[in-house]
Parts: structure tokens; C-alpha cells; sequence
């Protein structure tokens, strides 16, 4: 019985060994626009301009500089 | 103690599975390129060890990549000036449906040959970091350089690679 157990256990951290992220050449799907975290690149930038200056926060990601309220 | 013996065999048994998937480390510079053959669209085999004594740059690319679309150019720009010389380009498309890489030839086609990999086993030989990776493999079959990621300015410097490797095998 307790073999049994153990070999379950056993079994199952196996199964966790095939967890892996994706590789990167298995990264077709994530590629994908639907995938992404913003709707418009490009519109995120202008966003994150305006966002760090008008907070007075250092840099956004993608822009540097803001805090002054003059970029 | 014969419980032990049970844990003991049991985990030396699973053991091996936890491990089985355990990435194999990154081919580098100064490396044996490790061999393979795939097919091409054609369905006619491509393999690394049959293109010895010629200079060759592998390639991996997907449609998805968006930097992989700016490399073709160059690359067909490579075979055609370089091709007659000893320099094939090899590119291994990484795609998981073949009618996504295809679409991507029809807008821009390859002079080189593009041999598919779907299972993806090859970029574990090699074990690539990002796409897209590139590997110059010299006339002995071994990397000479590899390239991750792909942008304009790498052109001029890989050209010069290409060129001193096909000068050192004339000599």
C-alpha cells in the first residue's frame, strides 16, 4: 500500500517535469496580436509618455525621461 | 528496511523522468553543429552533414517573427552573391502549421532552401534562445559564429564572416 503511495507521488512530480515554458520556437500562438497585453503599440507608448509625466514617476518602460511635466 | 528498499526503487525509477526533460544546453561558437536532415517543401531531404566543405548559415525562422521578415531579404541577397562560391543559407522554418510558413514565402520567397521542422527538434539540438537564431557553420561542419535575433546593422559584419570562412576554405 505504501509503495503504492509513494509510487504515485513518485508519478506525479514526474508529470510536473512536463510543465515546461514554451520554448522559443514554440512561441507562435503568443506571438499572436490577440496575445498581447495592449491593444495598439504604438498608443501604449503615448499613454506611458503621458502617465510618467503627469505622475512625476521615472520613466515609463519604452520612454525615458518624465517628472517635469515638459516631454 | 524493505520499505526503504521500495522508496529507493521507486524514486530511482522517476528520477529519470524528472529529468528527461531537461533542456540540453546551447550550441555556441567553436562547437560540432550538431547534424540533421529535414525536408524540404518537396519533400527532398536537406542534411547538414551532405553540405561539408561549403560554408553554411542555418537559419531558424517562423512567420510569427517579425524580425525573421527582415532577415530574408538579406539572406536571399547572401545566397545570390555567395552562392556560387561555396555558401548555401539553410532555414529551418519552426512553424506548427505549414500553411502559415507558406503564406509567409508567397510574400516573401526564399532563393535558398527552407526545410520544415513542426516537431521543433532540431532548435532543441541547437538549443535555441530566441528566434530568430542563426548559425554559420563552417566547411568542417562546425559553428563559427551564431547570431541571435536579427536587425540591419548585423548584415554588414555577418557578410564579412561569410567571406573570411569561404576564404579560409580555399586555402
Amino acid at each position: 500500500m505504501r509503495g503504492l503511495i509513494v509510487a504515485m507521488i513518485a508519478l506525479a512530480m514526474a508529470g510536473c517535469a512536463s510543465f515546461d515554458p514554451p520554448k522559443p520556437w514554440e512561441r507562435g500562438e503568443l506571438a499572436k496580436p490577440s496575445m498581447q497585453f495592449d491593444y495598439d503599440r504604438l498608443d501604449a507608448k503615448s499613454q506611458q509618455h503621458i502617465y510618467t509625466s503627469k505622475e512625476a514617476a521615472t520613466g515609463g518602460y519604452g520612454v525615458g525621461g518624465g517628472g517635469c511635466g515638459c516631454n | 528496511m524493505k520499505n526503504l528498499t521500495r522508496w529507493l526503487a521507486t524514486f530511482a525509477t522517476a528520477l529519470p523522468l524528472v529529468f528527461a526533460t531537461a533542456s540540453a544546453h546551447a550550441v555556441e561558437a567553436g562547437a560540432a553543429a550538431p547534424n540533421f536532415s529535414l525536408p524540404t517543401a518537396k519533400g527532398e531531404p536537406v542534411a547538414l552533414d551532405k553540405l561539408r566543405g561549403k560554408v553554411v548559415y542555418v537559419d531558424f525562422w517562423a512567420s510569427w517573427c517579425g524580425p525573421c521578415r527582415r532577415s530574408f531579404p538579406w539572406m536571399n541577397e547572401m545566397q545570390q552573391k555567395y552562392g556560387a562560391k561555396g555558401f548555401t543559407v539553410v532555414a529551418i522554418n519552426v512553424d506548427k502549421k505549414r500553411i502559415d510558413a507558406e503564406k509567409f514565402l508567397t510574400l516573401i520567397p526564399a532563393n535558398f532552401p527552407v526545410v520544415y521542422d513542426e516537431a521543433g527538434s532540431v532548435p532543441a539540438a541547437f538549443g535555441v534562445l530566441g528566434m530568430p537564431s542563426s548559425y554559420l557553420i563552417d566547411a568542417r561542419g562546425n559553428v563559427s559564429y551564431v547570431e541571435r535575433g536579427f536587425v540591419d546593422d548585423a548584415r554588414g559584419p555577418l557578410e564579412e564572416r561569410v567571406k573570411a570562412l569561404l576564404a579560409a576554405v580555399k586555402n
